[in-house]
Order: structure tokens, then sequence, then C-alpha cells
């Protein structure tokens, strides 16, 4: 499967130069831009680990594009995702937020499913690859 | 208030019948209060009657007044209660229509009700005889009155932070055809739509449950489409499960029933009337359910512009009220919706400060004191040859719903949803960019649907569909108010 997350999920991979881009847009709103990893993307894991702090005070995408090659290199096998973040009274949440790197193999997510009386089921999604240990995942 | 003459005062407890603006309910030296609830409505008054009048009759059939005097009146601060018509204006461009201003005081009001508020201010009054029509335009709801009101039960924000989707409109379909599918097929519908790239899936208002297929069933099969689409795909589903029912008792079953399947969205119809959307809003608040409202029934009195009441204070209603989606129109779609005016209805639903902006029908400064947005809903007639325009009128914070331009497309449901997905990404992508979508975003679509089949396919059956109609609810822009 090809894991749907973030806003542009059903478009071919970014190039470093197309995220570069979306970068700048974030920046030219003031958001603060951070990077974020994980090796178990259930959509209900909302705390992907932290690559560093949100980079405040940036004007040029380099600093970031510098930092998604860094947490590529250390996690190649994980996904990576880039977060803008607006703090505007109101909002004070994320603005943005895609992938950069993908596993270049997905298991996906099973469907379990609990039948219950009524025929009604309890469902729960699982992500295959976290019935490994952490650092075992996505090993191909 | 201005003091009322002495000799005056006596005639105006005089019984018999007297003008509305001798019995206080016109004073042009009134300052509205930072605490008023203020309404400006279109009167057209029948051929004869002053139209000063006409607003005093207004102002005092929508308060304190009857048609004649009372003694019981002079038991009361009878000033106090009474709302006052205090600006009288031509509508320009629409001979025999006048806006009138009125101010009530918000002792008039029951706390945190919606019900009370439109019994007061829509009650009675829009059958009055000496009036032909008269219509609603705006309101001025007080942060002192905005403040006892819970508002959406979620908000954009948080439904955002629980769906775990920033950045792009959000993408729904309702289930076609509305009436006559069976369960099973039913869900395939939902299926389908969520797994090929949709985020919701939607009951269209008049589904509830009709011989052809009940409730319960649907509620089940609708969830296991939903979440089978969750596994194929790793995102945050839903389906907009209906509870309209015949009772509160009903809605409550339908609605705990959705919650324990893990639906993370119900959905109720306008038509259930405010004092159920607020109990539901209530229920959605302390169940962790968003809450979709569909508009049901709604251009029954918005549409028309001398009579009845805006969509504009509808909307602000629903705020208050406290659902999480609002349908607002499309411009572009199959349904009535002039540009300026639906702009009109998405700040309102979506802004914490709305300025007073006569060209997109705005009367009055709106403070909402931090009160989540509604999340609008545009939906009815469009497709995916529409997304840069779609994009540039409601941004991001707006649920896209494409219902025929998922469920028809030559290659299937899933195809229909991915196609509209891809479209949407695509153009969110070009905006960042920094490209015009105006200009570039029929090319911007055809270089995505390069790429994809699905897309193609949606482009080659409905690229030059449009709806192209004159509005009937344009606004009759007005001089800047100065209240």
């Amino acid at each position: 499967m090809q894991l749907r997350h973030g806003a542009f999920s059903y478009l071919p991979d970014l190039t470093d130069d197309e995220i570069a881009l979306q970068v700048r847009y974030a920046l030219d709103h003031g958001w603060p831009v951070s990077i974020e990893h994980t090796d178990d993307p259930h959509p209900r894991n909302i705390y992907w680990e932290m690559w560093g702090l949100p980079l405040f005070d940036l004007i040029e995408p380099d600093g970031v594009m510098a930092e998604i090659a860094a947490c590529r290199g250390a996690f190649p096998r994980h996904y990576v995702r880039v977060l803008a973040y607006d703090a505007r009274l109101g909002r004070q949440t994320t603005a943005l937020s895609f992938l950069v790197q993908r596993p270049a193999h997905e298991p996906g997510f099973e469907l379990a499913r609990t039948e219950g009386a009524g025929r009604a089921q309890a469902y729960q999604v699982k992500t295959y690859a976290a019935a490994a240990p952490p650092g075992e995942r996505y090993a191909d | 208030m201005v003091a009322v003459e002495p000799e005056k005062k006596a005639d105006r407890w005089d019984p018999g019948v007297h003008s509305y603006a001798s019995m206080g309910y016109f004073d042009a030296d009134y300052e509205p209060k930072e605490t008023d609830v203020l309404a400006v409505f279109r009167v057209t008054p029948q051929p004869g009657v002053d139209p000063i009048e006409a607003a005093a009759a207004v102002a005092g059939e929508s308060s304190t007044a009857t048609w004649t005097v009372v003694w019981t009146d002079r038991l009361t601060a009878n000033s106090h209660y009474q709302a006052k018509a205090y600006r009288v204006e031509d509508v320009p461009g629409r001979p025999g229509e006048y806006f009138a201003y009125i101010a009530y005081d918000l002792d008039l009001f029951e706390e945190g009700s919606v019900a009370n508020l439109t019994s007061s201010i829509i009650g009675n009054v829009f059958g009055f005889k000496p009036l032909s029509a008269l219509r609603l335009e705006d309101m001025r709801i007080p942060v002192s009155y905005v403040k006892t009101f819970q508002g959406p039960a979620h908000g954009i924000v948080m439904e955002r932070e629980h769906l775990n989707k920033y950045g792009r409109p959000l993408l729904g379909a309702t289930v076609k055809p509305k009436l006559g599918l069976s369960a099973r097929n039913y869900g395939r519908v939902i299926y389908e739509a969520c797994k090929g790239g949709l985020d919701f899936t939607k009951d269209d208002e008049n589904i509830n449950s009709q011989p052809f297929m009940r409730w319960r069933d649907r509620f089940l099969f609708s969830m296991e489409g939903v979440n089978r689409a969750m596994a194929e795909t790793g995102e945050v589903k839903g389906h907009f499960l209906n509870v309209t029912a015949a009772t509160m008792e009903d809605m409550y079953e339908r609605a705990e029933f959705a919650k324990e399947l893990g639906s993370v969205v119900v959905m109720i119809d306008l038509t259930v009337g405010y004092t159920a959307m607020q109990s539901m809003a209530n229920w959605a608040r302390r169940n962790g359910v968003l809450l979709h409202l569909h508009r049901a029934g709604h251009s029954t009195f918005t549409r028309q512009k001398t009579h009845g009441v805006s969509f504009r204070v509808l909307a602000k209603w629903c705020r208050l009220i406290g659902v999480d989606h609002l349908h607002a129109g499309t411009v572009v779609g199959k349904l009535e919706g002039d540009p300026a005016t639906t702009r009109g209805f998405y700040d309102t639903m979506r802004e914490d400060y709305v300025p007073t902006n006569p060209a997109n029908g705005i009367f009055f400064d709106q403070h909402w004191a931090s009160m989540p947005g509604v999340l609008p809903v545009a939906s009815g007639g469009i497709h995916a040859g529409q997304m840069h325009q779609l994009l540039d009128l409601f941004g991001d914070d707006v649920i896209l719903q494409f219902g025929g331009g998922t469920i028809g497309h030559p290659l299937g449901i899933a195809a229909g949803a991915e196609a509209n997905r891809v479209a949407l990404e695509a153009v969110v992508k070009a905006r960042n960019e920094g490209r015009d979508l105006l200009r570039e975003g029929p090319d911007i679509l055809r270089v995505a649907a390069g790429s994809n089949r699905a897309l193609e396919a949606a482009l080659a059956t409905w690229g030059d569909v449009t709806f192209d109609y004159t509005s009937t609810d344009a606004p009759d822009a007005v001089p800047t108010a100065s209240y």
C-alpha cells in the first residue's frame, strides 16, 4: 500500500526543489517549520518523533532542507514529514503537513474485528510494521 | 433614550390605538449600547404606510408591543424593554424597500437560547399586515450574549487536530442515489469513495430510516466501509451518519449507537429545529463526536431578497447553536450563491472578527470572542475541473463535497474520489508554489491529469460543465453603517 498522510500523498513524491517551495510558502507566512519521523504511521499516532525543535525565525528554506537531509540520513527507513505551525491567536495549530520520505516497502495496516452482539463489530486498525519492535521495522 | 415630553407621555398611555413611532418604538437619537442585540430588516411597507412607522411597528411587534395600548405596560420599566428602530434608509436601487435598524436590550433574551432569540426577532412580526414583505438581513450579536452559548462542539482547529489533516480543504461526497439503496450497497459506495481518497462521505438530508434501509443497518454497513478504507489508506475517515428522527429520544439513540461504533461524526438536518440542534450540539461536545448540519429547508426562507431571513443570520445562529459543519454554498455549483454574499457567509462562520462590509452583505461588526469557527461545506453540482476556482474562493478551511462528481465517474467511485483528491492536492501545491490559480488552474489540472488516469477521465467527462444563472440573493450595497 501507499500511506496517505499529509497534504500531498496522492501526488508523485515531491522532489527536494518542490519541498523547498512548500517550505518557502510556510516561512513567508511566518510559520516555523519542524521535522518529525516515525516507524509507526498508524492514523491515530499523533506524536511522531521530533527531529529537534521547530525551526523558528528562518527566512530561507536552506536550513530546513539541511535538517530534512540529516533526518533522512539518520532514519532512512522511516516516514519523515514536514510541519508548518501557525501560532496566530485563534489558530495555534499546524497549518501544513506533508511527507518528505516514505520507506521503500509499505506493508500497511490490518483491520482486526471483534464480533459483538446485534451484528455490531469493534474495529481495530493495526500497523503491520509495528508488530516488530522499534528499530526492526521496515527492514527492507 | 430621549425623555418623552410630559403631555406626550399622557397621550402615550391613552387607551386606544397609537402609532408605534409615537409609543417610543422609533428613536432617531438612540445610541445602541454595546450589549444590545442589533438587527437590520429589509422592510417593504404596504402602499401608503410610512417607512418610519413601519420600522417602528417591526420594533414594537418583535418586542413589547401589541396592537393597542395596555395599561399593564405601566407596571414595567417599559422604555427599557421596548426595541427601538434607530435608523431607516432607502435600499439603493430598490424603490419601496427600506433598511430598518433596530436595537434590542439584552434583557429581552434568555441566555444561551436561539429558540428564544428567534421567537422574539422573527416571531409574529413577519405576518404583520401593514408590511407586504419583511426580511431579516443581518444581526449583531453582542459579545455579552455570544458568551452565553456553547458554540461549535469542536470547531475547525479541534476537528483538524482530531482528523490529523492540515493545509488543504477536506473532501466529501454524498452517497447517491439519495434514496433506495440497500444497506449493503450503501456501504459499498462509502468504502469505494473513502478508499479512493475522500476524507468523508455523507448521508443525504432525507436518509433517515425508511423501509428500504433502516438506520441501524445503515450505520453498521457504513462503519464497515469507513473502517476498511482507514486500513487501506492509513488516514482517518468518517461518514456523516444522519441521526435526524422524529423525536429527541430517537436522535439520542441513533447518535449513541454511532458513537459506540466509533464514528467520528454524526449529522442532523436543519428541519429538526433550533432546540434539537442545540441539544445535539451539547451531546456532540460531551461525547467527542463531530456534528454536521445539513441546512435542509433553508431556501424556503433565505433565498428571496424581500421576505424571510438571510442565510448570514442563520449562519450566525448555527455558530451560536454549536454545530461543527454547515453547508454554505459553492458559488460555482448548481445551487443559489452570489460570490460576494457567499463570502460574507464564510467569513461569518470562520472568522473571529467580521467587520462591516456592505459589499458582502455584512451590516454590522461582529466579534465572536474566540468562539471556534464552523467549517463551511460547499456541496451541490461541483466537480474536479472547478478545483482551482473552489480553492481560490474558499481557501483551506472548507469541506468540498462532490457527490455526482465522485459517484458518476466513468471508471468507478474510487476513481472519482481519486480524481478529486489528485486535483485538490495539485492545486494546493501550485497555490503554495506561488502560481496564479485562476489563470493557470486549467493547465495545472491538465498536467496533474497527465500522470493520473482518474483525473484525466474526470476532466474529459465534466471539464466544461458550469451552472451560470443569475443569483436572487445578491447584496444591495449600502453606505457603511456608523454602527
